[in-house]
């Protein structure tokens, strides 16, 4: 067995069953293996930014580890971008990196470059690999650690002359990793600590976030908040960890939140966050954050804790074992149940009464389309089946609106880039995101400028069975971008218009996908139907009001509750 | 630790996997993070598998306990606790490098080396290198006094520091 064939090896003990890539001089015999002494299957991406972004949406679509590979220098540095966003998002990834031979490391060999310095900082950890027989412990380690605690990704740098060279070395069955050691269980007086806080609490909010979908901790969110009668909110990457048409759901906070969301927060005197990070994105002016609320915060990296936001009551641990620890304290505590619902009831018919009157307008029928009809359109595909149908965004208002507006209504159902904002990352996504779970239905909600950054993989989904459908909000320009001109520069719109956009209908067509071009609103229902039945990937090129803004909006730096509208 | 003071210096104690590449992570962290650090300096341990930090780092409280958590994210790292000011024991080596042509020069030079329980290491014709170690207060002011003579060159080692006391930094690694 050589150090290329240990790799594989690795993988399949560690139940790896698809690699995105692009093979290159530098990883040609891990290639070789794959050719046809493996099980895993290997979907050839045409570029390595999507090989590691439709790892990552692999990931969070099925909670399993996605893999990717890349040969050396350019091949391992287009993986950059989608390193730094699978770290930002917590996204468990292994990525493999070819390199030049150990013995040529330092010369400035031909397609060399230093990954594992490139990557320190935008990995959770890296390894470079200088003998083979360290090949079968660094695989098991690098998946182990990329999927526990707080996941993220871990790069195998993996030199050519190290892949070809003799591993004699046992596969362990177990990692013992000294410095690494993440803490599960939360302390029990941290957690009666809270329970009392939250049962005295008259204006209680759950702050959810990513961390809880990550740790599958739905189930578990859903029986507390609902025993103790606590609305819930969540940040982007919280959405979908309880359904968006719960009554106890009020949806997102933040600079691109609800409105009554964000007058929670402000309002509340008890707030458990969990899983979060409390991004820029969701506090606006910590100064003016939450300012009544005595701060309950759980999270499985205790970095997080008290980084951005001053803490009263913290708590490490993984979300599915905290909110199950906060049930059971909660419901030993006897007064629990009837006593708690009633005394937030005043505050949750606030909460339900402010949710009606900024309840806004969807089912427009203005030409040119609303952007807001769109999301109209796509909330029915799915309502139809919530548990099958899987949204990807690319980054800007595409992102913001579906965001806004759609109710996400099962967890892993909702993937975007959320803390790098990484145009283009929205179809990589959705395609991993397809070829992690074949029986459901994906849809990325797209930009014009975003989808063209990496629209040439439509050869992918069609090479690999992966109907991805696109729905593109074509404004003809970097709509986000020109919105923040109008509102904050001006009105002067520099560099944002894209109007020798290419016909994507055309585009479509030339990669045997299915295009249409929609110009008015009562078609998008039916095209968008039509789209998924013809079992391919597609385009829908929807021509939405390039003037239309993403409000309401807290301005950056803002305080979340003044919002412009 | 309460301080008024945001620019207080403090010492971190970290106790590492003696591999390559774990003191570009610390940095890289430290650049990452935009953390001031003062100083840093690797030696190794009483245990080959380990090597041993003293990192001084800049900032309050706060800024404190984050270098720790984050020095604690990094999977290399296995132990780091802050030592407390006042509880611990820094010293620093510094070697000194001073003109000194003219004998009373040389004759005074002499006296504070005493003083300071320096020691003299090298001596030419028109040089002399010193040799003090104690905490970096103290080579501060040594180098003051030597200022006036002429430096040529001045070479510190940075802190390295411990404990008071039965307490290790190692402790709950060997178990």
């Amino acid at each position: 067995m050589n150090g290329a064939e240990a790799l594989i090896r690795g993988m399949e003990k560690e139940d790896v069953k698809e690699i995105f890539g692009i093979l290159g001089g530098s990883i040609m015999d891990v290639y070789d293996v794959l050719y046809d002494k493996t099980n895993i299957k290997h979907i050839t991406c045409r570029h390595e930014q999507v090989a590691i972004f439709a790892s990552a949406g692999y990931a969070q679509a099925s909670g399993k580890t996605g893999t990717c590979m890349a040969t050396s220098g350019p091949g391992a540095c287009n993986l950059v971008t989608g390193i730094a966003d699978a770290q930002f998002d917590s996204r468990p990834v292994v990525a493999i990196t070819g390199q030049v031979a150990s013995t040529a490391i330092g010369n400035d060999s031909f397609q060399e470059a230093d990954m594992v310095g490139i990557t320190m900082p935008i990995t959770k950890h890296n390894y470079f690999l200088k003998d083979p027989n360290d090949v079968p412990r660094v695989v098991k380690e690098a998946y182990y650690i990329a999927s526990s605690g707080r996941p993220g990704p871990v790069i195998i740098d993996f030199p050519s002359d190290i892949q070809k060279a003799k591993c004699t070395a046992e596969f362990p069955k177990k990692v013992s990793l000294e410095g690494y050691n993440p803490v599960y269980k939360p302390h029990q007086k941290q957690i009666s600590s809270a329970i009392k806080e939250l049962m005295n609490a008259k204006c209680p909010l759950i702050l959810a976030g990513g961390g809880v979908i990550i740790s599958n901790a739905s189930p578990e969110l859903k029986k507390f908040a609902e025993l103790m009668a606590i609305p819930v909110s969540t940040t982007s990457m919280g959405k979908g960890c309880l359904p968006e048409d719960h009554p106890l759901a009020l949806g997102m906070v933040g600079m691109h939140g609800n409105k009554w969301t964000n007058i929670a927060i402000q309002e509340a005197d008890v707030i458990l966050a969990i899983g979060i990070r409390f991004s820029d994105r969701i506090t606006g002016n910590l100064k003016h954050f939450a300012p009544n609320a005595k701060m309950i915060h759980a999270d499985i990296d205790p970095s997080e804790i008290g980084k951005n936001v001053p803490v009263d009551i913290p708590i490490v641990g993984d979300a599915k074992e905290v909110l199950a620890a906060l049930y059971q304290t909660a419901a030993i505590a006897a007064k629990a149940e009837n006593e708690r619902a009633n005394k937030h009831t005043e505050w949750g018919n606030k909460m339900a009464a402010l949710k009606k009157e900024f309840k806004q307008e969807m089912d427009y029928d203005n030409v040119p389309i609303k952007p807001q009809k769109i999301i109209h359109e796509v909330q029915k595909i799915i309502d139809a089946d919530p548990k099958n149908t899987i949204l990807t965004t690319e980054v800007g208002r595409n992102q913001l609106w579906t965001m806004h507006y759609m109710n996400i209504r099962s967890p892993r159902n909702w993937i975007t880039s959320g803390g790098l904002g990484c145009m283009g990352a929205g179809f990589p996504l959705a395609i991993g995101a397809r070829i992690a779970r074949p029986e459901a239905n994906v849809l990325n909600m797209a930009g014009d400028g975003s989808f063209q950054m990496t629209m040439q993989d439509l050869s992918t989904c069609m090479a690999n069975d992966a109907p991805v459908v696109n729905v593109i909000f074509n404004d003809e320009s970097l709509g986000n971008v020109r919105m923040w001109q109008k509102l904050f520069f001006d009105g002067r719109y520099s560099e944002t218009d894209l109007t020798h956009n290419p016909d994507f209908e055309k585009i479509a067509e030339a990669y045997g996908a299915w295009g249409k071009k929609i110009e008015r609103p009562g078609e998008i229902g039916d095209a968008l139907k039509e789209a998924i039945a013809s079992g391919k990937a597609a385009i829908l090129d929807i021509r939405v009001d390039r003037d239309e803004c993403v409000f309401p909006m807290c301005p950056p730096g803002g305080i979340i509750h003044e919002m412009i509208d | 630790m309460d301080t008024n003071n945001n620019q207080e210096l403090h010492h971190i104690t970290a106790i590492v996997e003696n591999r390559p590449g774990v003191m570009q992570r610390v940095a890289s962290m430290f650049s990452r993070r935009g953390f001031n650090m003062d100083n840093l300096s690797v030696g190794p341990t009483d245990d080959p598998k380990y090597s041993r930090m003293t990192i001084t780092v800049k900032g309050d409280p706060s800024i404190l306990e984050q270098v720790v958590k984050q020095l604690n994210k990094l999977i290399p790292i296995i132990k780091v606790r802050e030592l407390p000011l006042f509880e611990s024991i820094e010293r620093e080596l510094g070697l000194i490098k001073v003109k000194a042509q003219k004998p009373e020069a040389r004759n005074e030079i002499t006296q504070y080396v005493e003083v300071y329980h320096g020691t003299i290491v090298d001596v030419t014709q028109d040089s002399m290198i010193i040799e003090v170690t104690g905490d970096p207060e103290k080579l501060n002011s040594f180098v003051k006094l030597m200022a006036p003579y002429g430096i040529r060159e001045i070479a510190r080692t940075g802190v390295t520091a411990m404990h008071r006391g039965q307490k290790a930094a190692s402790d709950s690694v060997k178990q």
